[in-house]
């Protein structure tokens, strides 16, 4: 996998106190320091049991799982009522969606290739309405999956000096919280299709653009950030501060460039009824596409969003801690478990500090048994 | 066993018990043959160095290059076998044999004060000189009575782990 060695030293800046949440290693309990024997020099079995542990169950596998949904009871009785229920979808809905989804292109493009090209001098006017094109088109997709959306809190508003960050399930998300409002968004470029709406619908409500793979990237990435925020006339910027899909039931440590900006950081909590779908994006296992067509072939997308209190940088906090106090406040609103780990490490291995930290705490323990 | 599918058969699993000599249940193995998929990512059939270390709390531990020595290549029966130590039901005896063969890289059934160093190099890193890794486990051996060319057998290590708690025992999710 590229990219392996060059980035992992960048990791440890996001890392908050890791060892809170990793079992601990001492090699015989809390407790007064014993002697030192040959027995207890031999006995690895704490390390061993943690490598173990890991390889059984590991919570950051865990938030990347997809939830199959469970197969209904095959009887005789409810068989056939699948089997209508797929003709249902597949049959009838599905073309209707997809005729709705065409069908919304098309009143896009007609009014946004005109809009971007005739008003060409007319920045404010070309860009308040390609804004409202592009909350129309998201509402076209939303209606294209049968999406039923309750939004909680009031709605944000548009002022600077300030930034949203949500939990990221699926580029879905985007779509849900822009029918609602034009937000300016900061994202990985995508290749396909999904490249090009990038490159050409995105620029106009504002967009970010980041390349995990880059290391000098972040610096570059963080300045962008904070010229955007501080710019009156631009959309509310939307953060994901997970950095990567995860699958709605877990939270993966929220990055910590979002919150070291100076400004209000607006948290927005997104929960979908797994009962409908299961929306989840796992961009290693499926294209976006095929994503997508998942949905369209669904009952209906179903979720919750709540706007969230606007939060600041309390003094004395630190950015990271400012990162996990947010966290937390959407954890708990949407009901997902907390890991502590980066969501990076999808793509990239942990940084060796962390099993430097393991064998400090190790070697000091047996350099201090040994003085006695 | 399939290695593409996902669906073990009653015979495959009893012959998975029978290997690990009864250390799983019949559920626990369904559920390590779940984990053992889940981490097969391209369906090899075993799962290679590369997609134990994408497990992060695997690849933060200190031994996990010499666990991966160990791990490489298994098939999964060799897998339920290997982990069959970490079972509450496995004995004493079979633990130690395990940890044994974690020392014992070279499988000559002897653990020399070198192996031994080793394992000790990749605990404590760099926080110890070789000379303090000498030292300490200089101390050790000649406390326990043993000259330090002498190489351990396995009856030396049951002899100086004796009847002390060992807790080494991981629990299988059964979902």
């Amino acid at each position: 996998m590229a990219g392996m060695e060059s980035t992992s030293a960048e990791m440890d800046l996001d890392r908050p106190n890791l060892e809170e949440y990793l079992p601990s290693d001492s090699i015989h309990g809390s407790g007064s320091p014993k002697n030192l024997h040959l027995r207890d020099l031999l006995d690895i079995s704490p390390t061993l049991t943690e490598a173990a542990g890991a390889i059984v169950d590991d919570s950051f596998t865990r938030c990347f799982k997809s939830n199959s949904p469970e197969p209904w009871n095959w009887n005789i009785y409810l068989f056939p009522l699948w089997c209508t229920g797929v003709v249902v979808r597949y049959g009838i809905l599905f073309p209707l969606r997809l005729l709705t989804l065409l069908f919304g292109w098309i009143i896009f493009w007609a009014g946004f290739i005109p809009a971007h090209i005739l008003l060409k001098g007319q920045e404010k006017l070309r860009r308040k309405i390609e804004r409202k094109l592009v909350e129309m088109m998201c509402s076209f997709f939303v209606a294209s999956w049968t999406g039923v959306v309750k939004y909680h809190g009031p709605r944000p508003s548009m002022r600077p000096h300030q930034v949203f960050v949500a939990n990221h399930t699926s580029m879905i998300d985007f779509i849900i919280l822009e029918q609602m409002t034009a937000f300016a968004v900061i994202m990985q470029k995508h290749p396909g299709w999904v490249g090009f709406i990038q490159k050409t619908i995105l620029e106009s409500v504002g967009c970010i653009w980041f390349n995990r793979t880059e290391s000098k990237d972040r610096e570059v990435v963080a300045r962008k950030l904070r010229e955007h925020v501080q710019g009156v006339d631009n959309n509310p910027l939307l953060i994901f501060p997970e950095g990567t899909c995860v699958n709605n039931q877990y939270t993966v440590m929220f990055k910590k460039g979002s919150f070291e900006l100076g400004c209000a950081v607006c948290p927005i909590a997104i929960k979908y009824n797994k009962i409908f779908v299961d929306a989840f994006w796992n961009s290693k296992k499926q294209s976006f596409t095929n994503h997508l067509l998942r949905l369209m072939t669904s009952w209906a997308v179903v979720c919750d969003v709540w706007y969230l209190e606007p939060q600041y940088l309390q003094p004395g906090e630190t950015a990271i801690e400012f990162a996990e106090r947010v966290r937390d406040m959407i954890a708990t609103r949407a009901g997902l478990k907390k890991v502590p780990w980066d969501g990076y490490l999808k793509y990239f291995r942990p940084s060796p500090k962390l099993t430097e930290k393991k064998q400090q705490i190790f070697a000091e323990d047996v350099l201090r048994r040994l003085e006695k | 066993m399939g290695n593409s599918s996902s669906m073990l058969t009653q015979y495959d699993i009893e012959e998975v018990q029978e290997h690990c000599y009864h250390a799983f249940s019949q559920q626990e193995i369904l559920s390590l043959y779940n984990r053992f998929c889940q981490l097969d990512k391209n369906s090899g059939g075993f799962v290679s160095a590369d997609e134990f270390m994408s497990v992060p709390e695997f690849a933060v531990n200190p031994l996990a290059q010499r666990l991966l020595r160990m791990l490489d290549g298994l098939n999964f029966k060799e897998f339920v076998a290997f982990l069959s130590a970490f079972s509450p039901r496995t004995t004493h005896h079979q633990k130690i044999e395990f940890i044994f063969k974690v020392y014992d890289s070279d499988c000559n059934g002897k653990v020399t004060f070198d192996d031994i160093l080793c394992i000790l190099r990749d605990l404590s890193g760099s926080f110890m000189s070789e000379q303090q890794r000498q030292k300490v486990l200089t101390h050790v051996f000649q406390e326990a009575g043993y000259k330090l060319d002498s190489s351990l057998v396995f009856s030396d290590f049951m002899k100086i782990f004796g009847n002390s708690e060992l807790k080494m025992e991981v629990e299988v999710p059964i979902d």
